[in-house]
């Protein structure tokens, strides 16, 4: 097909030719193109439906402000849906199809909605499928779900990448038209750092739509000119392509910057979007204004668009929608569409325009005080019918109709942190009122300036007070002289008596279904918007707000400001999700941290599991385990009776140093630390300060003034910032000096009874670590291997006789190896956190599991270790007597009365009889585990008084799952009550 | 000599080098780190001790084979040859007696150097700290891939990115595959 109505001038490079397909048809463009100017030269005029009947649509607009001519774009795992036609800049290949019409374009199965209108009216969602009750889940929900949405994407994974990042400036100037460069100009020329962004992938906003000069030159020389000269600043960040989104506290404006949209596809590792988030000190709103159709009977048909955007498309992509179009409007701003549609062979039947003294035009017949009242043309415009000024009606025939009700004020970005606006009574349109974002200022049509030279100034003027604002002086930019005319607009909304006359273009709202809203009292702004639809989805109602405020205005007898606008938010335009998760995808969408023995543990083939960001070792299957569980069983019966050895570098370490350390923790932990001598280790547990416990661990005193404290894997970073806050907040007058060490060093559990003969093998000689020397709970500072520097602890998480064995890290994977070559006599074993928690529960030890934030000392059995003879965090609230009643929850442990039933770990203990539910429970199980070592399922809970019920029966019940076990409890000591092993 | 052969926060036996377009990461492991705070009221006897210029906030200093940087009220990070100094902390510790709190920071820590003219192109989508306007020898600490991480500016090609060794593999990645998206 020939480009039947491309116009000659315009900035697109007619030297590129490219080639698109929108719907299976290929057509050719030129770069400079969007999809929808490409079309519009192309004549086709029908680019869409609409959403809820399912209308015959073009474009309405030229801008990102487009509700109606939405496409898929792409294909496979890079089709975008909802990309409007307006704002997609064509590149050879381009592929595009239309959305949300069934089989085709042309011959929409669901414009039967259209039909029914009378039935689809605002509100018939609440209205009619209310009833029966038993339908909305299995019958009317899925249909509407069936039938809701735009786009669709394919389901293919997205293969680009995208970025993000953050920038910084003194300024940042939000849109490039002629304020937004003048102010670029202005505050680039005094050297501070400027960030100028425009969603468009052309400098120069309206000035690229327009064919008013400035002074000498054309508005795109200047364009051109400024643009060469923002670009030789250093301090000048030129950002096309770029939509600012949002403006956030202090200053922060969040951005998308498209970098390859325009490309067939992104390079190799180069992203497709970037989020920026940008920190300004002051920021300039320079982002324009939005024309407003005008509602009238069918104004939504193909061809039918806004005067502006008409202008936009003859003179910056000289493209026509079409070769006759007629011109409807209340204000003279729409008159210069007629004269450049002239200008370019284009005929002009007739300016329609409402106002009884319009001005005459050359070239054109001006139809005063006349209205449209009704369009034809099924899949595009054919002719419009004219009611003239003496009531008579005549009929003109035209392929499109530019239309404008006057100019919006682009007002999103002032109004993002609640700024309401205020209505200007010279361009009948709400202008930024006060309230706004600290920082922000607004120039040029966006604040109402609407002809050139206002802009231009006003643009200027606001930089140089951003200017001053910094404590910069700086003389003004030299601008040029431009067009200065006033804003001659008499206000008109719509056509009275017209009934399908439509406001929102996306939702299909109509002035009939704003009517309804007001009949049934949803006349509140808010309460209009949620009732009808209007102002949702992907345009956020930039077209349609207005209008229909002024509709509900006049219903109400109201002004438009007392009518009020709705709230405006984030983000202006819609964004991709990929650009919002930028590189944090897949298994990068939080980072990991691989313990010391990881690439030993890898070579192994052990299972990972995931504990916080840590990778963890799960277990280590061997040749011939089909099941986790016989490799946890192995694990644990290796390790007792032989030895074993598992990573635990993940606990957290924190060095305390300081003349009043041992102070310090004394205030820190529950019990006491005061006189723990030096090379010895305790365990401690830390309370909230409600009383409630909240971490264990042990402290090993290094020297008087020495400790290392080790916390959970879990409440490592919380332990610390806990710490930290008693140290410089609770007690700063204490010497106390707080770092982690977690990273530091590599730390290995070596348990079992032959720990100690393979100790021996590593530890160099000069240190004695038999029983007498280096005793249950002792600690050194040693070497290993020749003389590398460890730490050495004797505890035991498993109950058998054991060791935490430290180097620095980088030796963590040596000292595996080597530990792993030394205990090859004795079948080391190494061993995972599964096994680890199998061992502690045997041996009755509290994990998370039991300090779940709702357990106090007492109910672990512990009691008696929150010392009565000192203060510290928590102690006080610990006594209050609702936590220490006799019926409190204590922790015992729990075996199964038939030994080969499981325990179901979240389980709830019940008496033997009576009923099970709620009012009855006395109980719940924490953790719960087969222990290899007694050949039955075990588990820990609190149960009442449970510390006096030992031998009692019970049942555990998971009404969910209908488990019922009778279980008897038991001491949570099941291995080694006596601590003798770890001992030994 | 011990028989424990060290490995690289990356888990190799030497440090990695990627270049990628004019932008070369450098693995470094050769720098031993030890933290040092003053103790109570005893900030001028540490300096004295020390004899190394302590920088202020946000500031590093060099003397000799040692430079420190700041990292919190009275404390700072030194740093030196590993080969050279493999007992930092123990060197120092000696030097300042009870006047300061020393802790061996060498392997909490992974370094990677990048070097290259699209080096604030890089950081800047890595971080939000402001690296455009950091000046040779500063020092920030910001947030880069969730991590707590310091950004060291070593000339202004050249930047020391210092991070949790733990997660030097999702650091690493991230540097790389920023520096793809930029080179």
């Amino acid at each position: 097909m020939t480009q039947v109505n491309r116009l000659t001038g315009g900035l697109i490079n007619r030297s590129a030719t490219l080639s698109f397909r929108f719907d299976g048809i290929s057509y050719q463009g030129y770069a400079g193109d969007t999809l929808a100017s490409a079309l519009l030269a192309n004549g086709v005029r029908l680019m869409g439906r609409s959403f809820k009947y399912h209308r015959p649509r073009g474009v309405l607009t030229a801008g990102s402000e487009e509700p109606n001519a939405l496409v898929e774009l792409r294909t496979g795992g890079r089709q975008e849906p909802n990309t409007r036609a307006t704002v997609a800049e064509l590149y050879d290949g381009f592929v595009a199809h239309s959305q949300n019409r069934w089989p085709s374009l042309e011959h929409d199965f669901m414009a039967i909605n259209d039909r029914f209108s009378n039935f689809l009216s605002a509100g018939f969602y609440y209205k009619t499928f209310m009833w029966p009750r038993a339908f909305w889940e299995k019958l009317y929900e899925p249909i509407i779900r069936k039938a809701a949405g735009l786009g669709s994407l394919t389901g293919e994974a997205d293969p680009d990448v995208y970025d993000k990042g953050f920038l910084h400036c003194d300024l940042l100037v939000i849109g490039a038209g002629p304020s937004g460069l003048a102010a670029a100009l202005t505050a680039g020329r005094a050297g501070v750092q400027v960030i100028i962004a425009d969603e468009d992938f052309r400098l120069g906003g309206r000035l690229l739509a327009e064919t008013g000069g400035l002074s000498e030159r054309s508005g795109v020389e200047w364009v051109e000119q400024t643009q060469a000269e923002l670009s030789s600043l250093p301090n000048v960040r030129v950002m096309r392509r770029t939509t600012v989104f949002g403006s956030y506290d202090h200053g922060v404006y969040g951005a998308v910057e498209r970098n390859a949209d325009h490309l067939t596809a992104p390079e190799a590792g180069k992203p497709r979007q970037t989020s920026w988030r940008i920190y300004s000190k002051r920021a300039l709103v320079a982002t324009g204004a939005i024309e407003r159709p005008i509602g009238f009977e069918n104004n939504d048909r193909p061809g039918v668009m806004l005067a502006g955007a008409t202008r936009a498309y003859v003179n910056r992509y000289a493209a026509s929608p079409a070769r006759s179009v007629v011109v409807f409007a209340n204000n003279d701003d729409a008159h210069q569409t007629a004269r450049d549609l002239m200008a370019k062979g284009v005929e002009v039947p007739a300016v329609v325009d409402i106002r009884p003294d319009a001005p005459a035009l050359e070239g054109a017949e001006v139809l005063a005080g006349a209205q449209i009242v009704d369009t034809k043309g099924r899949l595009g415009l054919t002719s419009v019918t004219v009611r003239l000024a003496n009531g008579q009606i005549r009929v003109i025939a035209c392929g499109a109709l530019a239309m404008s009700g006057g100019w919006n004020p682009n007002l999103g970005l002032t109004c993002h942190q609640r700024g309401r606006p205020v209505w200007n009574e010279d361009i009948h349109a709400f202008v930024p009122g006060q309230g706004l974002p600290p920082g922000q200022s607004v120039a040029g049509a966006a604040m109402g300036e609407m002809s050139t030279h206002a802009a231009l100034t006003g643009g200027a003027a606001k930089a140089l007070e951003a200017l001053s604002d910094l404590g910069i002086t700086a003389p003004p930019a030299q601008l040029p002289k431009a067009e200065d005319t006033p804003v001659s607009l008499t206000p008109f909304w719509h056509v009275s008596g017209a009934k399908r006359a439509w406001l929102d273009f996306q939702n299909d709202v109509t002035v009939k279904d704003v009517k309804l809203a007001h009949q049934e009292n949803f006349t509140a702004v808010e309460h209009l918007k949620r009732y009808t639809t209007l102002g949702m989805a992907t345009d956020q109602g930039k077209t349609s707000n207005v209008g229909a405020l002024a509709v509900m205005a006049e219903l109400t007898g109201k002004s438009i400001p007392n009518t009020g606008t709705t709230i405006f938010r984030p983000p202006y335009t819609p964004i991709s999700m990929g650009a919002l998760a930028g590189r944090a995808v897949g298994k990068e969408f939080h980072p990991t941290r691989l313990t010391p023995s990881h690439k030993w543990a890898e070579e192994q083939g052990a299972v990972f599991v995931e504990v916080g960001n840590w990778l963890r070792a799960q277990w280590f299957p061997q040749k011939g385990e089909t099941h986790w569980r016989q490799s946890v069983d192995r694990e644990v019966l290796a390790t007792r009776s032989s030895v074993g050895i598992c990573d635990v570098t993940t606990l957290g370490k924190i060095d305390v140093q300081g003349a009043d350390a041992a102070e310090f923790l004394n205030k820190v932990y529950a019990n006491g630390f005061a006189k723990l001598p030096v090379n010895k280790v305790r365990y401690g547990l830390m309370l909230r300060e409600d009383g409630f416990a909240y971490d264990d661990g042990t402290a090993a005193r290094l020297a008087e003034d020495h400790f290392v404290v080790t916390t959970t894997t879990a409440n490592a970073v919380l332990v610390y910032r806990n710490m930290e806050f008693a140290r410089q907040c609770l007690w700063p007058d204490l010497d106390v000096q707080l770092i982690s060490t977690t990273e530091a060093w590599a730390q290995y559990a070596v348990a079992g009874p032959y720990a100690r003969r393979l100790l021996q093998k590593i530890v160099d000689p000069a240190f004695d670590i038999s029983n007498e020397a280096f005793p249950f709970m002792g600690c050194a500072e040693i070497t290993v291997c020749g003389g590398c520097r460890a730490r050495l602890f004797r505890i035991s998480f498993s109950g058998e006789l054991a060791y935490e064995i430290a180097v620095p890290t980088r030796y963590g994977d040596a000292l595996m190896r080597e530990m792993m070559a030394a205990g090859e006599e004795f079948d080391v074993t190494p061993y995972g956190t599964e096994a680890l928690g199998v061992m502690r529960i045997e041996k009755g030890h509290a994990a998370g599991n039991e300090l779940n934030g709702t357990t106090t000392a007492l109910n672990l059995g512990l009691g008696r270790m929150v010392s009565t003879k000192k203060e510290c965090i928590g102690n006080v609230l610990s006594r209050r007597e609702g936590m220490n009643g006799r019926d409190a929850l204590n922790l015992v442990g729990l075996r199964p009365v038939d030994a080969s039933k499981p325990l179901p770990a979240g389980g709830h203990l019940m008496a033997t009889t009576g009923p099970v539910d709620a009012a009855h429970d006395q109980g719940y199980v924490t953790s719960a585990a087969y222990s290899p070592t007694l050949e039955s399922a075990i588990g820990l809970g609190f149960v009442q008084s449970g510390f006096e019920r030992m031998g009692e029966q019970m049942r555990l019940v998971n009404p969910l799952e209908q488990q019922d076990v009778l279980v008897e409890i038991v001491s949570p000591h099941f291995v080694d009550p006596k601590g003798e092993k770890l001992r030994a | 000599m011990h028989k424990l052969k060290p490995i690289t926060p990356l888990g190799g036996d030497t440090a990695r080098l990627d270049q990628i377009g004019t932008l070369s990461i450098t693995e470094v492991v050769g720098q031993a780190l030890a933290s040092i705070t003053a103790r109570e009221g005893q900030l001028g006897q540490m300096q004295e001790a020390l004899a190394l210029p302590l920088p202020g906030v946000g500031k590093s200093s060099a003397q000799g084979d040692f430079s420190a940087f700041w990292i919190g009220p009275d404390q700072w990070m030194i740093s030196a040859d590993h080969d050279q100094h493999e007992l930092l902390a123990a060197e120092l510790k000696q030097m300042v007696g009870d006047a300061a709190s020393v802790v061996e920071q060498s392997d909490g820590w992974c370094r990677f150097d990048v070097s290259g003219a699209a080096l604030c192109d890089l950081f800047e989508r890595l971080s939000n700290v402001p690296v455009r306007a950091m000046a040779r020898g500063e020092v920030i600490r910001g947030t880069i891939e969730h991590l707590g991480a310091f950004l060291w500016r070593l000339a202004d090609d050249h930047m020391a990115v210092i991070a949790p060794r733990s997660s030097a593999a999702s650091l690493h990645h991230a540097l790389v595959a920023v520096a793809r998206s930029v080179a």
